[in-house]
């Protein structure tokens, strides 16, 4: 005989106990450190703290001890904490032109004022697992050499001499605060662009791969990619100038996209624009490609009903905190719903089954 | 030390609670209409009730006594997660009996023991939009709304009857309220929309995701859509709970053998457990298994 089972709440609780358990693992093996995750796994914390929006390296690592490794859920831990923060103001521009460049790479000239700089990347290492990492992870120091530090200029700016590509017009306006005020639409460049930067990679990529399969294509060319440290400015009323609070590493993608001329617009060469917290180009390069896929509208170009173009589509959907969320919460019991379903298909069921009856007496 | 320590009253700061009574005042002055709101991410996913347990957080004052139910029972594993989360960061009283509660927050069901004047009813709301199935765009949907436009909703309910005989909704019913918004009452089933109408308490709806809040003040004029050749009409299981032998109120259907046997009994637990506690019994439920 059923009788309604009590005991929801222990339940719970036992399931977080096995949980915590299985997030430490065979107790036999060392216990991982958050000051390993955050030096060891660091583009995984860096993917949680951009998709997080909080630049904090040792949080992001925390969250993804705590997540057991499941980096939406890690991000999840990093949204939640970051909203109950308190805000003390916003933060000047950064100024990426003054990057301290770890990386920097430009597709479309072969050299160029500033140079190209590979930095730590894995674009020309063998994909070969290295058995030897599995027994001793010790690796000899990398080669330095002394570098004087010198402004590194965007390259889209030696496009813009020559007019050759449109020009991005100084533009004060204070940008919409996504994470303040709800999203609504149409949503101007700023709010987009604050979006992606935060969307989910996955889906940024996959919308971004599209554009260059041929739905909205852009004809995208990596004008330049660079990855670095900014310092981080904010006014202080009180003082009556700026100071410097901090360095946050960024990666920067601008891509330099074909464009024949429309309607309003003179053949030229276009911008679409990713930046995005810590070493993250994957994203970055999806979310330019993005980014100049949805600017269709204000470039009089023809909206040929790609899924990248539909910034509605892209930007309600681009949340992996509000996509996992909603698609697991199915999960949770529905069972009211689903007798009224029940009730529902027995009563058609019921008539067409008469229905069929009577059509076979006449 | 506790949670009320660590957070503020209910958790939410003070500032985002304002700009969600705002809201909700806004709704309340404009009843059925879906304003927007900046929702926060909160502690629990998206999904799991974070548009009510924003707006419950925004009405609840030290002096409330909270219910919380999901499908109509108040041990349901998100019920009871939901209501530990108020008693750990707010410190007020929880209860599960509907009538010593000054809010109740809701997934899918209104509470079958009627309300009163000066109880809150906040709902859990997944999807606010009712003619989102009929046109995905946001910025679509609040043209038609401002503009009144809803004939592709009674399309919609007319294509139903002609295809099945009935209109196929049986819950998130839509309604129209005080003539003018269509609304949805969140995923409650239809036998459930009687209720909204001419009710004494307040009703609040909030979906966190989608950061859209919208109410119905007391006594607000509320129809569920129909024609006039087809009249809405509230169902449920043609049963009787097993358990207390009520005839009018909703049933869950559980499953108790593998050979196609059934009990039918109250979704709502704490009007089945009252009933019983008063004496009531059904024809499934042997005497020496009354509870208090």
């Amino acid at each position: 005989m059923y009788v309604a089972v009590k005991g929801g709440e222990r339940a719970i609780e036992n399931a977080h106990a096995w949980l915590a358990e299985e997030r430490r693992g065979d107790k036999d093996v060392a216990e991982l450190s958050v000051a390993q995750i955050r030096e060891q796994l660091s583009l995984a914390v860096n993917r949680v703290m951009a998709e997080g929006s909080l630049y904090d390296p040792d949080l992001a690592a925390l969250a993804i001890k705590q997540s057991r490794g499941d980096l939406i859920e890690a991000i999840f831990l990093i949204r939640a904490y970051r909203t109950t923060l308190p805000r003390f103001g916003a933060s000047k521009p950064v100024e990426t032109a003054a990057m301290a460049c770890d990386r920097r790479i430009s597709a479309t000239f072969k050299d160029l004022p500033g140079g190209q700089i590979l930095g730590p990347t894995f674009d020309y290492t063998h994909r070969l697992l290295d058995f030897k990492l599995a027994a001793d992870g010790d690796v000899p120091e990398a080669p330095e050499r002394a570098t004087e530090p010198a402004e590194v200029p965007h390259v889209a700016d030696f496009l813009n001499q020559e007019g050759l590509i449109e020009e991005a017009l100084f533009d004060d306006t204070e940008p919409p605060d996504l994470t303040r005020e709800p999203l609504e639409m149409p949503a101007a460049r700023a709010l987009r662009l604050q979006a992606l930067t935060r969307s989910d990679e996955g889906f940024t990529l996959g919308l971004a791969y599209s554009t260059q399969r041929g739905y909205a294509r852009n004809h995208a060319f990596v004008g330049e990619l660079r990855i670095g440290s900014v310092p981080v400015e904010m006014d202080i009323p009180e003082l009556g100038f700026s100071v410097e609070v901090g360095e946050v590493i960024l990666t920067e993608c601008e891509t330099v996209n074909q464009f024949t001329g429309s309607k309003t617009e003179p053949p030229q060469f276009t911008r679409g624009y990713g930046l995005v917290f810590g070493q993250t180009e994957r994203k970055a390069i999806s979310m330019a490609l993005v980014d100049r896929a949805l600017r269709w509208e204000e470039l009089g170009e023809d909206n040929v009903g790609a899924p990248a173009q539909d910034a509605e589509f892209v930007l309600y959907h681009a949340d992996n905190i509000q996509a996992t969320g909603f698609l697991e919460h199915i999960k949770l019991p529905h069972y009211v719903d689903f007798q009224s379903e029940l009730e529902l298909v027995r009563k058609l069921r019921r008539e067409a089954g008469a229905a069929a009856v009577q059509e076979a007496a006449e | 030390m506790t949670h009320q320590d660590e957070y503020n009253f209910a958790y939410l700061d003070e500032q985002t609670k304002r700009m969600i009574r705002r809201a909700i005042l806004k709704g309340l002055a404009i009843p059925g209409y879906q304003v927007p709101f900046a929702s926060r991410e909160m502690p629990m996913p998206y999904g799991w009730g974070t548009g009510g347990v924003q707006v419950s957080a925004a009405v609840l004052t030290p002096d409330d006594t909270l219910k919380v139910i999901d499908q109509g029972a108040d041990d349901t594993t998100n019920a009871v997660s939901i209501r530990t989360f108020f008693e750990r960061t707010a410190g007020v009283e929880t209860t599960t009996a509907t009538t010593d509660a000054s809010v109740i927050q809701t997934r899918h069901r209104i509470p079958e023991e009627p309300l009163t004047e000066g109880q809150i009813l906040v709902y859990q709301v997944p999807i606010p939009e009712p003619l989102r199935f009929l046109e995905p765009r946001e910025s679509e949907t609040r043209k038609m709304h401002a503009l009144e436009e809803y004939g592709l909703m009674h399309v919609k309910l007319y294509e139903d009857i002609s295809r099945h005989g009935h209109i196929a909704t049986s819950y998130a019913y839509p309604v129209k309220v005080e003539g003018r918004y269509v609304m949805d009452p969140s995923p409650i089933p239809k036998f459930d929309n009687p209720k909204l109408g001419d009710m004494a308490a307040v009703q609040l709806f909030g979906a966190g995701r989608e950061q859209r809040i919208y109410a119905l003040p007391p006594y607000t004029d509320v129809v569920s859509l129909d024609f006039e050749d087809h009249p809405f009409e509230a169902s449920k299981a043609d049963q009787i709970c097993g358990l207390c032998g009520a005839e009018d109120s909703y049933l869950d259907e559980v499953i108790t053998d593998d050979r196609g046997g059934r009990l039918f009994c109250c979704s709502d637990t704490d009007y089945c457990l009252s009933r019983r506690n008063a004496g009531f019994q059904g024809p499934a439920f042997p005497e020496n298994e009354v509870t208090k």
